[in-house]
């Protein structure tokens, strides 16, 4: 099998997968807007929750697993890891953005205000403009070893920097709702609200893979183009 | 660490030094350039509503920033003409001694721009600050270490790429973040006079930002330069 044909099948099954997640997210909001109690002090626009948390979780989760991914090609300087890597720190880029939209549209209604500098949106704001970055030095690079590498030490810095931009504006001062489901005395969400929060996170968990299996499948076809262009292959 | 190791380092700090002495190019504008935001952040604001001293922390930081920004891009692109890195490869100079000769010639340059700016900031926006001048240069030194180590590492890294003159602000802003939050933070503390129990954590932050981004560039350092 050919490294076409493995990406064109990684293609297919991330098509699948993309799917399965996207009525996985139908289903998760049937539950969220019919079956799913209204929050006492926020009315219907805590509904957004559902959307916001897990989206924001497979951001991060997808930073997380470009950072992890970096630091594994720089020892083992393979092509896969690179690929793989990118399309994440793509994939995370544009659920950031979906991310960064639903917190506005929850906080206008609930803060007063569709924007203010606390903590968390401080730090996933300056997470999205340094993966925008990452993209667009990879943009920049044209060698393939030179990119990967390049773009694999910045993902490594990338992990370092988290911890501090995070302790930084954290200390600057926070308006964000404080954890209410991983924290030491357990979850202070209802039993109802926490399985919905919980089923979604799951099918967002779901999605990201499915974006990221298309998205690795693509970029494998794209490298395989380039390589045929360079030894002057049909 | 041998004599080698610092022999070589010191001479690559010394080779971009002389080179920036002869032509003060880069000296002169970044001064220039610093002396000039200064001026605009002063009419940058409603004078009766905003006094010059609160906004003085944040300006100086924001100086410093942009001014050693525009000096981190020429170490590296020196070395693109003629292929010159390719020969300092060749020579017994390792990448770590590389890295620290850069660095070096890096924190001098901006470490200049820093001290003539700071009397015109002082100057400019009346801040009374001589007796508490030691603790400033301190916070300065911390601020500029972290600055001076992943601006070299990523102007390493941008020379080779097309639009190296946006690409490295783009790249190097987010991990200002923590440095110059702190930087700004302590800053105000110095010229409020607050006790010095109040900025330990601040302090130790940015200690332990130097500390870590500083073993991280050296250690990717390598990764950037080799073929």
């Amino acid at each position: 099998m050919t490294r076409r044909d493995k990406a064109l099948r990684t293609a297919r099954l991330g098509t699948f997968v993309t799917s399965a997640a996207l009525v996985g997210v139908a289903l998760v909001y049937v539950r969220a807007l019919m079956f799913t109690p209204i929050e006492r002090f926020q009315g219907p626009a805590q509904k957004i929750y559902y959307v916001h948390v897990p989206v924001a979780w497979s951001a991060l989760l997808a930073f997380l697993v470009t950072g992890v991914l970096s630091v594994l090609y720089l020892f083992l300087k393979d092509r896969k890891l690179d690929l793989l890597s990118a399309s994440s720190a793509e994939v995370g880029v544009a659920l950031s953005v979906a991310m960064l939209t639903t917190g506005p549209i929850w906080g206008k209604p609930v803060w007063g205000t569709w924007w203010t500098w606390d903590a968390r949106l401080t730090s996933t704001l300056f997470l999205f403009l340094l993966f925008i970055g990452y993209l667009v030095l990879r943009g920049a690079l044209t060698d393939f070893d030179m990119r990967a590498r390049y773009s694999a030490v910045l993902g490594v810095l990338a992990l370092g920097l988290v911890p501090f931009i995070h302790m930084t504006v954290y200390w600057f001062r926070t308006l964000h709702p404080a954890p209410v489901v991983l924290k030491p005395d357990g979850p202070s969400l209802p039993g109802v609200m926490l399985v919905t929060l919980l089923l979604s996170v799951l099918t967002f968990t779901v999605l990201y893979v499915g974006f990221l299996m298309q998205r690795y499948a693509a970029a494998v076809l794209e490298d395989v183009r380039e390589e045929e262009a360079a030894h002057g292959l049909p | 660490m041998t004599n080698g190791f610092v022999a070589m380092a010191w001479a690559i700090a010394a080779k971009d030094l002389a080179i920036e002495w002869r032509t003060k190019t880069a000296l002169v504008s970044s001064l220039v350039f610093a002396i000039l935001v200064l001026a605009i952040l002063y009419f940058a604001r409603d004078a009766t509503a905003v006094s010059s001293f609160e906004m003085a922390p944040g300006v100086l930081w924001v100086t410093f920033t942009f001014a050693g920004m525009l000096g981190l891009n020429r170490a590296f692109l020196l070395e693109m003409e003629n292929r010159a890195l390719d020969g300092m490869r060749l020579t017994k100079a390792t990448p770590a001694a590389i890295f620290f000769g850069k660095m070096i010639g890096n924190l001098v340059f901006v470490g200049f721009v820093e001290l003539v700016s700071l009397p015109l900031f002082i100057l400019f926006y009346d801040v009374p600050i001589w007796t508490r001048l030691p603790i400033l240069v301190a916070v300065m030194i911390m601020a500029t270490l972290a600055f001076v180590s992943v601006g070299t590492l990523l102007s390493a890294m941008v020379v080779r790429t097309r639009f190296s003159e946006v690409m490295l602000p783009v790249l190097l802003l987010p991990f200002l973040v923590p440095p110059v939050v702190s930087a700004v933070q302590l800053t105000w503390r110095v010229l409020a006079d607050r006790p010095l129990a109040e900025m330990t954590g601040w302090l130790s932050l940015l200690g332990a930002f130097d500390v870590v981004f500083f073993l991280l560039s050296l250690l990717l350092f390598e990764a950037i330069i080799v073929e």
